[in-house]
């Protein structure tokens, strides 16, 4: 197998090549400047754009409803799937909705949303907490089931409550999988409330993104999208590395 | 009956109280009743309007489908196959599968222009990730055996490939196809929703801006209904492909 650095020096090289024939093809007139910049003008657009405070308030509004969502939907989910885990004849009959349900677009349920709630940040929480929340929930069901049925028969010898063996027996043996949930609860919540802002907000870095479009103003378009960009793979890969650093001691150990 | 389709009935049958509960809370304005919605997708149904905006998303996802089963397996058996280019493509693959794509639309927009193109390229866009990684997995885990067989046997690359590691791989083909075409219909309505004039994406928007939500709620009890049945089609055909794969006796 090839060696750790080498294999880094390589995913860099690939990176930076493929960004380096994007930024040629932008700067030699390949690809027209009214449909994508060169990649260093994103990057300078999207310090720009941060530096100058701009773009600030969007971000931290997008961070805010984000942060509450995801929290909400992490709690949820997981009592969610403890919940199925417990009741296997509720999941059974749940499965096709479960499987179902990321291919119908949830969002279409925000302007309902609005109008009961208002134009406020509350639709947009629930709006990332409904795209989080199932994602999580199945992870977490996954991680319970594959517990080893000796951990559980232990516990039951030991004599633990159900909440004991819910807080240390059964979510530290699925963990790995709790941490796959929420990375991918992360991406969906993402994906729920910039949509939530690009359709109808006052707010947020969708619909800084979405204004930004109507109005030709591909800097600021582009400098917007790198940021989301940006931060939403680095907080992706981070929990992926965790996700690999457990897996990693759990089967060392 | 079995006891599964018992308790599905019993859930429906909860599912359904409880949007009507909802409704008497919400008022008929801001919640239609579920009698309401369903009158109103029979409504739909009957609709040559309706059948015209469903054939135009029918079309953008099959064909958003096809670039992303073409593309994605051969993507999937690329890597499964080239151990140095897996590796050094892992962490791009999970950072593209996690990235909140909608952000990219305008963009889209921008290189595809207003219409089909971009429905289809930004339903291609979602829906090609899972097949890869999907097909990718399934390539990694034939078993050797087979490998060393086609090797012995001298068949070319292009031959293992369609009649060993292709069809062994099938399984996880079907599984990939499975998330890749919910992720793909999900893009196909969202690039309805922001730029398009057909569509069932556009009948939404076309609810949401007349505030219409007997409309929105049946269009989205008619998807539901569609990709539950795409679901379970498809679910049940990777089942029967697996009982008829796993070694006998």
């Amino acid at each position: 197998m090839i060696a750790g650095w080498r294999l880094l020096a390589l995913r860099w090289a690939v990176l930076i090549g493929a960004l380096g024939a994007l930024e040629a093809a932008c700067r030699f007139g390949a690809i027209d400047r009214l449909v994508l910049l060169p990649p260093t003008e994103m990057l300078a657009s999207a310090v720009r754009l941060v530096a100058s405070g701009k773009a600030v308030p969007d971000l931290l509004a997008t961070g805010r409803i984000m942060a509450v969502a995801i929290v909400a939907s992490l709690l949820l989910g997981t009592a969610g799937g403890i919940a199925l885990h417990a009741l296997p004849r509720l999941k059974r009959a749940l499965a096709p909705l479960l499987s179902s349900y990321y291919s119908v677009p949830v969002f279409v349920l925000y302007p309902v949303l609005i109008l009961i709630f208002g134009l406020n940040d509350l639709p947009l929480i629930i709006i990332g907490a409904l795209f989080a929340v199932i994602i999580m929930a199945q992870n977490t069901m996954n991680g319970l089931d594959r517990i080893p049925l000796a951990l559980d028969k232990t516990a039951r010898m030991l004599r633990l409550s159900a909440w004991q063996r819910v807080f240390h027996v059964m979510l530290p043996a699925a963990f790995p999988y709790l941490i796959v949930g929420a990375k991918l609860a992360v991406a969906y919540c993402f994906i729920g409330v910039i949509a939530g802002e690009f359709i109808l907000s006052t707010i947020g870095m969708g619909h800084a993104i979405a204004f930004a479009y109507n109005d030709f103003d591909n800097p600021a378009m582009y400098g917007l999208m790198t940021l989301v960009v940006v931060i939403a793979t680095t907080i992706n890969l981070s929990l992926h590395a965790w996700e690999h650093r457990v897996r990693r001691r759990r089967e060392g150990a | 009956m079995s006891q599964v389709t018992l308790d599905r009935i019993a859930l429906a049958a909860v599912l359904v109280a409880i949007w009507q509960i909802l409704h008497q809370i919400a008022g008929a304005f801001a919640l239609p009743s579920p009698y309401a919605t369903l009158q109103m997708a029979g409504v739909l149904l009957g609709e040559e309007d309706f059948a015209r905006h469903a054939l135009a998303s029918l079309k953008a996802l099959a064909a958003a489908t096809a670039i992303a089963v073409l593309g994605g397996t051969a993507l999937g058996l690329w890597l499964g196959t080239a151990r140095l280019a897996a590796a050094v493509a892992e962490p791009f693959l999970t950072a593209i599968y996690a990235l909140p794509k909608v952000t990219l639309y305008p963009m889209i927009l921008l290189i595809f222009g207003l219409g089909l193109q971009s429905k289809i390229a930004f339903g291609a866009l979602h829906g090609i990730m899972p097949i890869t990684i999907f097909v990718m997995t399934g390539v990694r885990s034939i078993s050797p055996v087979l490998l060393k067989t086609a090797r012995s046997m001298r068949l070319s690359p292009w031959q293992s490939a369609m009649r060993i590691v292709l069809p062994a791989a099938l399984p996880e083909l079907l599984s990939g196809l499975r998330v890749g075409l919910s992720l793909t219909l999900l893009g196909t309505l969202i690039g309805e929703m922001f730029a398009s004039r057909e569509g069932i994406g556009f009948l939404l928007v076309q609810g949401i801006t007349l505030l219409d939500g007997e409309r929105i709620l049946a269009l989205t009890l008619l998807l539901f209904a569609f990709s539950v049945s795409m679901n379970l089609l498809l679910y049940s055909a990777e089942y029967r492909l697996r009982g008829r794969l796993r070694p006998q006796g």
